[in-house]
């Protein structure tokens, strides 16, 4: 049996927790907006670079770009976009699930891995699986050149063909309620679908397409990682929000709890010492 | 007239970070990496790569001056679309800033045996400081 002293103590440490939560909440909340502002912005960009790739890459033969041609796959180098901080739910557990489930499939194929934030990276660690790069705390200061760095890394284990294909493991933000763990092939650019009948632009190069692929190309693929971070970046301050607000929830309603638990005691208390007066004063009659 | 022309152009600027423009326009000058173009309602379809340079654009009698840094353009008779790396209005660049680092590359460039300089990267730094510079007096011989 607690005593009155005991719950005391208890509340008092869960009403301290219960105002962190909450602050990360709100916290969380105020970045998220920042970071679903900062997709908004770059969305128009990866639209048209993607319409004008689907437009050059259509007249470009597979073989005219090292970052187009496919060879069968013997090593595959797989990335992992987890956050750099925890408290954001089953984020970080999932990714890395869903990382293991793919090491676990891969089959003939000899699958590396590179994380892109710091849980990822401590939890292969942990595993005592090797990792082929990291990149640890990006999402503090989020910026289009740390996925330029990414991106050519990437492109030069490529084109060095160290590896024969990229796939991108990430959280996508779906809403702010639901993240969705996403793979997607970076390496090689898949020929880009085109819907039948839709009019090739029938473009005057002022440089010759090839050249203007070797630099597109470079770039779309910049653009596609940078995506994926700031998807990924939304998705962790989504995630740590709700799994803050049900903190929270819970908080109160232990408090609620342990505050109907205390009551009950202190009641217990006075009654039992008025009885004892009362009985007290009646012995002495 | 078989055919009439647009009269207008739509112009949309994006940089990775922003959309800078979305607007009706005239005319639009763009600084290709063969050459300026000029562009009026009506070009035939082209795509072309971006240097470093001053972009202007006319609405009616106002022009207006963006810095752009790489990337490219793509001319359809009623659209130009312009993917920079960077895009700044001309009131938007600081100046002294450029100033520097036009001084800092030129003297980079000094060093031409100097293993330590990348060449290369210097002469685009150089390049992307005249065309802030640049882009910012056009804008103020405006007002």
């Amino acid at each position: 049996m607690p005593t009155l002293q005991d719950i005391r103590r208890r509340l008092r440490s869960v009403r301290t927790t219960r105002q962190m939560t909450r602050a990360m909440k709100v916290v969380a909340a105020s970045r998220l907006r920042r970071a679903q502002e900062r997709i908004f912005n770059a969305r128009p960009y990866a639209r048209e670079m993607m319409a004008l790739l689907q437009n050059v890459a259509a007249r470009a033969p597979e073989e005219s770009h090292p970052l187009l041609a496919r060879r069968p796959i013997q090593r595959a180098l797989l990335v992992v976009v987890t956050a750099d901080r925890g408290l954001c739910g089953a984020f970080n557990a999932n990714l890395i699930r869903a990382a293991e489930a793919h090491l676990s499939q891969a089959g003939a194929a000899e699958v590396s891995l590179l994380a892109v934030g710091r849980k990822g990276r401590d939890a292969f660690r942990r595993r005592g699986l090797a990792l082929a790069g990291e990149w640890i705390n990006l999402f503090r200061k989020l910026e289009f050149a740390d996925a330029k760095d990414i991106a050519r890394e990437l492109m030069e284990l490529y084109t060095r063909r160290s590896v024969d294909a990229v796939d991108v493991l990430y959280n996508e933000f779906k809403s702010i309620l639901t993240q969705r763990v996403q793979t997607e092939r970076f390496l090689p650019i898949a020929p880009l679908a085109r819907q039948e009948g839709e009019p090739l632009g029938d473009y005057i190069y002022e440089q010759p397409p090839r050249q203007i692929l070797q630099s597109l190309l470079p770039r779309y693929v910049e653009i596609e990682i940078y995506r994926v971070l700031l998807e990924s970046q939304a998705a962790e301050h989504a995630a740590r929000m709700t799994a803050m607000d049900s903190a929270t929830n819970n908080a109160e309603e232990l408090i609620d709890t342990l505050t109907l638990t205390m009551n009950r005691l202190r009641q217990a208390a006075i009654t039992k010492e008025i009885i004892e007066v009362v009985s007290g004063a009646d012995a002495l009659r | 007239m078989a055919e009439s022309l647009p009269k207008e152009l739509e112009l949309v600027v994006v940089t990775p970070d922003r959309q800078v423009v979305r607007d009706k326009v005239t005319s639009v000058s763009i600084p290709g990496s063969s050459g300026y173009l000029g562009i009026l309602p009506g070009h035939a379809p082209l795509l072309t790569e971006l240097a470093p340079g001053p972009l202007s654009y006319a609405e009616g009698p106002k022009v207006e001056y963006l810095a752009v840094t790489w990337g490219f353009a793509e001319v359809m008779p009623d659209r130009v679309i312009v993917l920079a790396n960077t895009a700044e209005r001309a009131a938007e660049i600081d100046v002294s800033r450029a100033e520097r680092a036009k001084q800092r590359a030129e003297e980079r460039l000094q060093n031409l045996f100097d293993p330590q300089v990348d060449q290369e990267r210097a002469r685009e730094a150089l390049r992307r400081a005249i065309a802030r510079i640049e882009t910012a007096r056009h804008g103020q011989t405006r007002r």
